[in-house]
């Protein structure tokens, strides 16, 4: 899950991490009240998660409260790269002297987590990487051992920190490490990380991405949750514990196993080329396959206006395919009249026979049956085409 | 010969009294693998009738080996615990863990694994995968037995049901060993490890490979194809049609901004000579070409 910037500062906050005062606002009102408390001149930020805000319009100076109010009003329902701004963060205003960049990540490659710190912040950390790599520092992490505060300072010296922050920079790397422990993360994002005129080292921008399989030890992740942002079909999946992406196109997709659905989706496309039409969406059933959740399935899909036709898309490794075939058969006479597309299944492996006999003889209007993947995506692309 | 595992591998069952590790307990025996006991902490001392093979359960890994030679160990055990479980087999010193548990934290699976390479005794495989299998040989994990027979073929897949189904377009040829790395963002056995222990099979004729959008292990794997591997490899990369930012389905199936696409680690295969498939029919038929001659 990303959090936004200002649950990012929030959570910095909580770990000790010095951070600017700053409040979340969803009206121009909200964010004039939050202006007043913090005083002074204030910062109105777009709260979206995607890069670019700045350049967009969605982040603005304001001189006092009656001008944050107006800067809010602007920036408040902005589309920034088709995400609609619903929020905004007032954050306290600060002189600044220097930007730096300091970032602790997954590394998939080398199966740790890795330290990035550079001097050269504000920008696209891929720029610096590119033109003035040696101003970069990037040190791998065992996750065992973690970061002591000689390690941060030897990191910040080779990321090129000046000596006057350097005490500051291992602190606040010290304290990213323990939060990025703590929080379960997997990414903790610091940009720009600056020095002000006065001299003190601040988390001014964060981007946070906290690991969904840790919720069971955080349950107040939840709280974090950004139910606006889920589109109603994959809030509805997620209820019933269903792996849902929604796409934007008319074949609805049910699989079971997210490489053979990420597969089908692929197939649906080649064979959708010559017709224009495209997957519908991601949703893997799982090993399960039990008919209440294929109900819970195929009434999510026929559930979206833009599905016209749907693919049932199941290879049985554990799961029997007369499982499946008698899960499809039960969860028609579930959805009764709701199912009205034409669903076009493709079943192989453990009990094949059985399972395209029992849909064989269910003799079910809507349903057809293709042998093969390439052979069913075909069919199923055609019958959305024709709809 | 196979890769990893063999006929006389012995295998422990991590979290075997659990659902899961019981019904495929069963499976697995019933497909000739060698399983000599089960661990649950706390369950030590009784033992579980597994349609008709007492199997005995020990308190932790280092009891059940001294008692039984295990050599591997097979992990079912829940998400809350099984770092717990994978840290009790790398104490044991046990040559490989195959971890079929799904949704273990990133930070377990970074912590375990690191503690398996500073210890150097113990191969992980997995987590989030569908296991090993040799096929008429041992069979580890939830990979059904009966897709296809022994032959040929090498295969190492992210995925598991692509595993299946790969498994049944090449049917009529069969496998050395067929292996599912697993999905997460951090696992252990790699692609790379996969393609070499192959290579270095004299049974194996030729590679699958199959991957899916996430990381750059793809790229890494072609890399390592170039210098290493000789023998003929194809290749199918799924989630050409995923959306930036979506995770779909595997805990690392996701692309970030430009990197992690299908479309990178296709070209990147191509580039070192791999045939790549569109689909896992086409991938099949690629292979068969091959081994045709």
């Amino acid at each position: 899950m990303d959090l936004f910037e200002y649950q990012a500062r929030d959570l910095f906050e909580s770990h000790q991490i010095p951070v600017l005062a700053g409040a979340v606002a969803t009206t121009a009102d909200q964010a004039y009240l939050a202006a007043e408390k913090i005083g002074g001149k204030v910062v109105v930020k777009a709260q979206v998660k995607v890069g670019g805000r700045g350049k967009a319009g969605g982040v603005k100076l304001a001189e006092n409260a009656a001008d944050a109010k107006e800067k809010a009003s602007a920036i408040l329902g902005m589309d920034i790269k088709g995400h609609i701004v619903k929020k905004v963060m007032i954050a306290q205003a600060a002189p600044i002297e220097s930007e730096y960049y300091l970032a602790i990540l997954l590394d998939r490659a080398n199966r740790n987590f890795l330290v990035m710190a550079s001097v050269a912040g504000g920008m696209e950390i891929e720029e610096v990487a590119h033109k003035t790599p040696e101003k970069l520092a990037r040190v791998g992490i065992d996750s065992n051992k973690g970061i002591d505060k000689a390690q941060a300072l030897e990191i910040a010296k080779s990321g090129q920190f000046p000596a006057d922050v350097l005490d500051q920079v291992g602190d606040v790397l010290v304290k990213l490490w323990q939060a990025f422990i703590r929080e379960d993360a997997s990414l903790m994002e610091i940009n720009p990380l600056v020095k002000t005129t006065d001299g003190k080292v601040i988390a001014l921008d964060g981007k946070v991405t906290l690991d969904d399989n840790a919720v069971f030890r955080h349950p107040e992740h939840e709280a974090l949750v950004d139910h606006d942002a889920t589109n109603p079909l994959e809030k509805l999946a997620k209820e019933k514990d269903l792996n849902y992406v929604k796409l934007d196109g008319q074949v609805g997709i049910i699989g079971n196993g997210a490489g053979l659905v990420m597969s089908t989706l692929d197939v649906v496309a080649y064979a959708g080329e010559k017709y224009g039409v495209k997957p519908a969406n991601f949703l893997d059933i799982g090993g399960g396959a039990s008919a209440e959740v294929m109900a819970n399935g195929l009434s999510i899909i026929l559930g979206d206006s833009d599905v016209k036709s749907v693919f049932v898309n199941v290879f049985g490794g554990i799961t029997a395919c007369d499982a499946v075939a008698n899960g499809i058969v039960q969860a028609l006479e579930i959805l009764g009249s709701k199912a009205t597309k034409p669903i076009v299944v493709r079943l192989d492996g453990n009990n094949v026979e059985l399972g395209r006999k029992i849909l064989s003889e269910a003799n079910h209007p809507l349903i057809q049956q293709v042998e093969t993947m390439d052979g069913a995506a075909a069919k199923a692309a055609e019958l959305a085409a024709n709809k | 010969m196979t890769i990893f595992v063999n006929e006389s591998t012995k295998v422990i069952v991590q979290g075997m009294t659990g659902s899961e590790g019981t019904k495929h307990t069963k499976r697995m025996l019933k497909a000739g693998t060698k399983i000599v006991a089960g661990v649950t902490p706390g369950k030590g001392g009784q033992s579980v009738d597994m349609d008709g093979q007492i199997i005995p359960v020990f308190n932790s890994v280092k009891e059940a080996i001294s008692a039984t030679g295990a050599n591997v160990s097979v992990v079912f055990v829940p998400p809350k615990f099984a770092k717990a479980a994978v840290i009790d087999a790398i104490d044991a010193m046990i040559s490989l863990a195959v971890v079929i548990t799904e949704g273990i934290p990133v930070h377990d699976v970074a912590a375990f694994y690191a503690y398996s390479v500073e210890k150097g005794t113990t191969q992980i495989l997995g987590p989030n995968c569908p296991g090993i299998i040799s096929p008429g040989k041992t069979n580890l994990g939830i990979i059904p037995s009966d897709i296809t027979g022994s032959g040929p073929i090498g295969l190492v897949s992210k995925s598991g049901t692509l595993t299946y189904q790969m498994m049944f377009e090449l049917r009529d040829f069969g496998f050395t060993t067929a292996v599912g790395i697993g999905g997460d963002p951090i696992i252990g056995t790699t692609h790379i490890d996969c393609l070499r222990a192959f290579q270095d099979d004299p049974a194996t004729k030729a590679i699958v490979m199959i991957g899916e959008i996430g990381g750059d292990a793809e790229e890494r794997a072609a890399q390592f194809i170039k210098e290493y591997v000789t023998k003929p490899v194809v290749g199918y990369v799924a989630g050409f049609t995923a959306p930036e930012g979506k995770t779909m389905g595997h805990a690392g199936a996701i692309v970030s901004g430009s990197s992690g696409t299908a479309a990178a680690k296709k070209e990147a295969l191509e580039a070192v000579g791999v045939a790549v498939g569109k689909t896992p029919s086409e991938t099949a038929n690629l292979m068969r070409k091959i081994l045709n001659g």
